[in-house]
């Protein structure tokens, strides 16, 4: 073997390591709930009717998160593509800003505008408030989506296939959803990967809009039930990753691949 | 009336005129090239009729009806892009059957078509495939077919050929004139290959800054090109620098060698204007039937198989003229003193003379094709 190749491995072993050390640690310490032996005991929490509602809220959260962001950015994209190429950077800039702001600084501007005394009393109802968390999340995942699906169109000749479906008498809509969108597919999808994985642990923005995501059930757990909670942690982080599986067999371009 | 007009087109992009006053009358079902170089126009014209961009003065009518201010969406014309432009995530027969389904056409209805139009472009049993299956050629056919479908008052060609190989370029302009032929399509067809334009139109805008530098069938293009830019862009050119001797008599001189022209010009005499020659038009050797003889030094010869191309010095200019390979009679040798000969109506006076200068007085003008249109 040469020395080059022998240090890339060091390197590589040196990432797993470093990447599932803490969840194999999660996994052993949640197996010790009963003294001296290994046992499922702290995964019987599962069973309980305040885990799958807080999980299953979640999972809307993000499946609903996933759709309004791309309503909102795959038009962005393809407008600032076609049509305002000047704006690129400003949108840009727009989008990352949810990277620099801190999401508690994003809530706590939340609370001061919608609070229940003001013009918009989103905090007023749950409904609402779930509402105003879903445009939360929208915000949070603004920049991998953007991303995903900007670098998605530049691969595709937007202008050509606009130009194409118009001279064949296609309206904006119809361009959008039969032209553009599924053309983008591998790119949104791997926006909404990003997405769910980031709503389904966030904590921040959920606990202080006091929503009962599966972030706030958790840390509710782990402040009394230390072996519960890790327990939960592992779970969450199969269901997560079983989640995306499902959403890449669903989701997947099903056409056969043929190498030009 | 003609059935596609243009009147008086102008289009700006900030202060930059890219289209000056286009006027030009399409009759139903003639086959109309726009050829030109990189930038001068065509593809602007082509995407005004189509909708893409505004006129920024003048109309646009198809059959009396005024189009300019309607959406491409409306117009109702088909159009083929270089780039294929086939909607990648359906396959070839949903692809053709895109701007039915968009029309409203009932599935059964639909299907008929689509099943017409793989017919006719004879790729029936690709329908099921996806685009990125098929080679360029397959799916410039498919996108023609798409164009087709929607029974479109006009076709347009957005250099369609630019992107394929050349023997396929040669096969599709076939098919795709022999196509507009059997449906009677008007179609508008962009390109900057003369020969291109030449075989398969049934007349040839040459376009140039802008303007129309001359309409016309494409054998009245080549013969008689009206501008130094038409004659050097259509074709391989010889483009000399000859003074006026005598206006009554057509004499010119070039390179101190007397010669005549058929062509009547409005230049006085001790004025240089600018005149053409094929190069299919000289002969070399001495001959007897009144033609112009210019005695030169052979300065190079390029074999090219079928047609030997010599190139002949004089003072300060030279002439490239081609000849046929002839077994019994092998070319003559660089350094040998000959003669051109050449009929008087071959001296083409050109347009503009001196003042477009795009080309060095006394040097042949090559378009991008010359070559293939020789050999």
């Amino acid at each position: 073997m040469k020395t080059s190749s022998v240090g890339a491995w060091v390197a590589v072993c040196i990432g797993v390591f470093y990447l599932l050390m803490p969840l194999m640690g999660t996994v052993e310490f949640s197996l010790r709930m009963l003294r001296g032996t290994y046992s499922f005991e702290a995964y019987k929490i599962l069973g309980t009717g305040e885990f799958q509602q807080s999980f299953l809220f979640s999972m809307i959260i993000a499946l609903l998160t996933i759709i309004v962001s791309v309503l909102i950015v795959v038009p962005t994209v393809y407008f600032v593509q076609l049509r305002l190429p000047k704006l690129r950077p400003i949108v840009e800039f727009i989008t990352l800003l949810p990277l620099v702001i801190p999401a508690i600084v994003l809530v706590f501007g939340y609370l001061r505008l919608y609070n229940s005394s003001s013009w918009l009393p989103l905090t007023g109802t749950a409904e609402a408030t779930n509402v105003l968390l879903l445009f939360a999340y929208v915000a949070l995942a603004l920049p991998y989506m953007y991303r995903a699906i900007d670098s998605g169109m530049r691969t595709v000749d937007v202008r050509t296939l606009t130009e194409a479906a118009e001279s064949l008498g296609a309206g904006l809509g119809t361009i959008l959803f039969t032209v553009i969108l599924p053309n983008v597919r591998s790119a949104v999808l791997s926006g909404a990967f990003l997405t769910f994985a980031i709503v389904i642990g966030e904590f921040t923005i959920a606990s202080l809009l006091d929503r009962p995501v599966f972030g706030t059930y958790l840390q509710n757990v782990g402040a009394g039930k230390p072996y519960n909670a890790s327990a939960l942690s592992v779970v969450a982080f199969a269901i997560t990753w079983a989640s995306m599986g499902l959403m890449q067999v669903f989701g997947r371009d099903r056409r056969p691949k043929v190498a030009h | 009336m003609a059935y596609l007009e243009l009147k008086s087109i102008v289009k700006s992009f900030g202060s930059t005129k890219v289209v000056q006053q286009f006027d030009l009358a399409v009759d139903q079902g003639e086959f109309v090239s726009f050829l030109g170089p990189s930038g001068c126009g065509k593809t602007t014209v082509l995407r005004m009729i189509a909708g893409f961009e505004q006129p920024s003065a003048g109309s646009i009518t198809v059959e009396g009806q005024e189009i300019s201010h309607l959406p491409p969406a409306k117009r109702n014309i088909g159009m083929v892009f270089q780039a294929y432009a086939l909607f990648p995530n359906l396959t070839v027969g949903q692809n053709v059957g895109f701007g039915l389904k968009l029309a409203g056409v009932p599935k059964a209805e639909r299907d008929a078509r689509v099943a017409e139009m793989l017919e006719i472009i004879k790729l029936p049993q690709l329908a099921d495939r996806y685009p990125y299956q098929l080679s360029g050629g397959q799916q410039q056919r498919v996108a023609l077919a798409r164009a087709l479908a929607v029974r479109p008052k006009i076709l347009l060609l957005d250099e369609p050929l630019s992107a394929l190989d050349a023997k396929i370029r040669v096969s599709l302009r076939e098919e795709i004139r022999a196509l507009q032929r059997q449906l009677g399509i008007t179609t508008i067809f962009v390109t900057h290959d003369q020969e291109e334009a030449l075989s398969i139109s049934d007349r040839i805008v040459v376009m140039h800054e802008g303007k129309a530098a001359q309409i016309g069938a494409p054998f009245e293009i080549y013969n008689s090109p009206k501008t130094k830019f038409v004659a050097s862009f259509v074709g391989t050119l010889n483009i000399l620098e000859a003074t006026v001797m005598d206006w009554g008599q057509m004499r010119l001189s070039i390179d101190g060698r007397d010669v005549t022209t058929s062509h009547g010009f409005t230049a006085k005499a001790g004025e240089k204007v600018s005149v053409a020659l094929r190069p299919e038009a000289a002969t070399l050797g001495w001959t007897n039937d009144g033609r112009n003889h210019m005695a030169g030094t052979v300065e190079e010869v390029a074999f090219l198989g079928s047609v030997v191309r010599v190139r002949v010095r004089f003072e300060h200019q030279t002439i490239s003229l081609d000849t046929f390979n002839d077994p019994a009679n092998p070319p003559p040798l660089r350094g040998a003193t000959v003669a051109v000969a050449f009929k008087p109506e071959d001296l083409i006076i050109l347009e503009g003379g001196t003042t477009e200068a795009n080309h060095e007085p006394g040097t042949a003008v090559d378009a991008p094709v010359a070559v293939t249109e020789l050999a």
